[in-house]
């Protein structure tokens, strides 16, 4: 047996397609996570308490159990309280809902981390808490939290994967049931990997062009 | 008689069961540099950020040019907050400086004076800008409007924020330990700063260890310690002998820092 990719790249339109639904969904659903993850970190550390404390359960819910189990529970689960969704909408629900969390605590970390004295320097000269989020916390979190949300980005590139299991009709599912018909799995699966490499590389670089841009405003020395 | 821009009328401050302020009355003369002393621990940066409202009092009321700080007593002793408007007019006469500098790392020198101007004044960017380059240029920083905090050595961050505050034409300027993170050799700059502002009539409380500059610059030094205001007078009194014990003793740790010529 050797190995051969002509059977595979016949089938090249399919697989181009199934790319396509890989990096939508998975921007998409990173694009929604980052903002949500930021609202909820912002009225965590706003809002009242109890509204903290439900957060918290729900955010440590969602990571204290596997995205399997999860996009399983939303998609075989969901019609059972009236959630029927098909498997693209409940893949990019799942997605997102995981990785707001994620997303979240990441932001949370950021808030925590920027001095608190920058915060008060604003209050001094009579910026409103609304404008010290937007012109002070979030700017200077965005450089903070840049490299984590680039890494998780990365991370949930890879979970798409997983999206395969509810029948999304996404890379590892079209790229594996071809390898299948065609005896070529082991090339299929090649084939897989290095559109992840791929993607996740693409990322990486991304995110460095973006870290570089924003390293002059890095914390200055005091 | 000149009025009094800050006054300090019994002031209680408690962080949780801890009293840091044991009752202090204090009155500041418009146009006048008072400078605070006192032992690490005393309640001068408490008393301080009382002042600029970054903390409640316990109890005691401060006024800013004869304004209520925060709160406005009632008949029964009792007092209300007042409503958000009327405490950031009277927050706007105050500017504050950090011994931390407190620069925003994303904006530019130029940025971080413009700021409050733009963004709370309202006022057109050009405009702004122009007021931003004339603060920086009164603190010796007109070439460095440009440049990153993270592009500026300590004694530019400093005055850097000194031209934030500045930039809001407040009525009374607070420092807290404004060189005391700064390497010696960039205290100067920042001092002869402050030295200028004091010469030009502002008026000032400033928390310092540098007790020379207390002593030429001070018209009036107030000495803290345990929470209590020990010692408030003009220097040639407070510095003079006979001395107050506890005064001396804070002093002799200080030979370095311009005390010498006192002890
Ligand atoms: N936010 C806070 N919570 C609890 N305790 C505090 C808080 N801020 C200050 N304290 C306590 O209040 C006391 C006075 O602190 P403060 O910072 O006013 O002293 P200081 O005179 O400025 O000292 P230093 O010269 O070291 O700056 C200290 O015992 C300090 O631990
Ligand atoms: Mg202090």
């Amino acid at each position: 047996m050797s190995i051969d990719f002509g059977l595979i790249f016949a089938r090249m339109p399919e697989i181009l397609a199934a790319f396509w639904v890989t990096v939508w969904i998975w921007i998409v659903s990173n694009v929604l996570a980052v903002f949500l993850g930021f609202g909820v970190a912002t009225l965590r550390r706003y809002g009242p308490l109890w509204l903290d404390l439900l957060l918290r359960l729900l955010v440590e819910i969602i990571r204290g159990t596997p995205f399997l189990v999860q996009l399983f529970l939303l998609y075989f689960g969901g019609p059972f309280i009236g959630l029927s969704l098909d498997p693209i909408p409940a893949g990019l629900l799942g997605m997102t809902v995981y990785s707001t969390a994620y997303y979240s605590e990441i932001f949370r970390a950021g808030y925590n981390a920027i001095p608190v004295g920058h915060i008060e320097a604003a209050e001094c000269v009579g910026l409103t808490r609304g404008q010290i989020i937007r012109r002070i916390l979030v700017p200077e979190m965005t450089m903070l939290v840049l490299p984590q949300c680039v890494n998780m980005a990365i991370l949930m590139m890879k979970e798409t994967a997983i999206l395969s299991i509810i029948t999304v009709p996404e890379l590892t599912l079209v790229v594996g049931a071809i390898g299948s018909q065609q005896y070529a799995f082991v090339e299929a699966m090649l084939l897989l990997a290095l559109f992840y490499w791929f993607l996740v590389e693409l990322s990486g670089f991304l995110g460095r062009i973006a870290e570089a841009r924003l390293s002059k405003f890095r914390f200055a020395h005091s | 008689m000149t009025r009094s821009a800050v006054t300090v009328r019994d002031v209680h401050k408690s962080f949780g069961k801890t009293e840091v302020l044991k009752g202090i009355d204090l009155s500041v003369p418009q146009g006048s540099t008072t400078c605070l002393l006192g032992p690490s621990g005393s309640g001068k940066s408490t008393l301080l950020r009382c002042i600029a409202f970054l903390e409640e009092t316990t109890s005691g009321t401060i006024e800013i040019n004869g304004q209520p700080l925060g709160f406005a007593e009632t008949g029964d002793g009792k007092r209300t907050r007042l409503p958000q408007s009327d405490i950031r007019k009277v927050r706007s006469r105050i500017g504050m400086v950090f011994q931390q500098f407190n620069l925003w790392p994303h904006m530019t020198a130029l940025g971080n004076v413009t700021e409050a101007l733009v963004t709370v004044r309202g006022m057109k960017r050009k405009e702004a800008n122009a007021i931003g380059e004339a603060q920086l240029a009164r603190v010796g920083l007109d070439d460095r409007g440009h440049h990153y905090p993270s592009e500026l050595s300590g004694g530019q961050q400093q005055r850097v924020a000194i031209a934030r505050a500045l930039a809001l034409e407040p009525d009374i300027l607070l420092f807290d330990e404004p060189t005391s993170s700064l390497d010696p050799e960039l205290t100067g700059e920042v001092l002869n700063v402050m030295r200028e502002l004091a010469g030009g009539g502002m008026t000032m409380i400033v928390v310092t260890h540098e007790i020379g500059f207390a002593a030429s610059v001070g018209e009036k030094i107030v000495f803290l310690d345990e929470g209590k205001l020990l010692l408030d007078g003009p220097p040639s009194e407070i510095f003079g002998t006979p001395r107050h014990p506890r005064l001396q003793q804070f002093l002799e740790t200080y030979l370095d820092r311009g005390a010498a010529t006192l002890v």
